[in-house]
């Protein structure tokens, strides 16, 4: 499933990154702490966080993430963003939670 | 080849650009991708333990044909116990940094699982030293 797909069946917003959405994604990881994100994620995953500030993009990078969803209606900031579209890594958000948000990509990746 | 970066402490908005430029490299020379995912944990790790901890450092990166070897090096107020550091959990990481996501405790255990040889000397009060080496062959 690509990233545009996820976008489209639970209504996400795209704050950036608009040039990654055709990458496939490999599974997700729910996490706010970076070094958790560092050792346990997997490249393609998506990353549903609501830490906003600009290293997300850097760990989204190291580790090539397709994608960072936002929850709880988290904006990124403006030098988030900046970065996340200079290295075309889609940042999404919603305003639902980390716990529905997991459980509907989940369901996404698993049944669709 | 010898890459090095001077890493100012406090300076967050710029961690991990240092390991984002040697993993560039490494993709360049063709060292393996799974060899590369290590390093590049390794290397932001000990590089966000310099912008978290330290007052400034330098990364030297020294990639050989067959083993990366990285030295870090700071100013910084050192570590009293390393042992009591490499423990999962523990982390002397400030309020502010914690509530960024760092500071989980994680950084040191997260460096030593992905490298070979981890050598870290500290000097309370004067820097700390990390070196490691992650050889490029295939993992078993």
């Amino acid at each position: 499933m690509k990233v545009k797909e996820i976008v489209e069946k639970l209504g996400l917003q795209i704050y950036a990154g608009h040039q990654g959405l055709e990458k496939e994604i490999s599974g997700g990881y729910c996490a706010d702490l970076l070094s958790d994100v560092m050792g346990n994620s997997k490249q393609g995953m998506v990353w549903i966080t609501l830490q906003n500030h600009k290293n997300v993009i850097a760990v989204a990078s190291l580790k090539d993430l397709s994608a960072v969803i936002l929850v709880n209606g988290t904006k990124p900031h403006v030098d988030t963003a900046e970065q996340a579209q200079a290295e075309n890594i889609p940042i999404l958000g919603t305003s639902a939670g980390a716990f529905e948000t997991a459980g509907k990509l989940w369901h996404l990746l698993n049944y669709i | 080849m010898e890459l090095k970066f001077h890493i100012m402490g406090g300076d967050f908005s710029n961690a991990g650009s240092a390991s984002s430029e040697i993993k560039r490299v490494l993709k360049q020379i063709n060292v393996p991708s799974d060899i590369i995912k290590s390093i590049v944990v390794a290397l932001y790790e000990a590089e966000v333990n310099i912008v978290a901890h330290a007052y400034e450092g330098d990364m030297v990166v020294d990639v050989q044909p067959d083993r990366l070897i990285a030295v870090l090096s700071d100013k910084g107020p050192g570590i009293p116990d390393i042992e009591l550091a490499m423990q999962e959990g523990y982390s002397t990481a400030s309020p502010k940094v914690r509530e960024m996501g760092f500071g989980a405790g994680m950084g040191l255990p997260n460096i030593q699982k992905n490298t070979d040889i981890l050598n870290i000397s500290s000097t309370p009060g004067e820097g700390t030293k990390v070196s490691f080496t992650v050889f490029f062959k295939p993992k078993s």
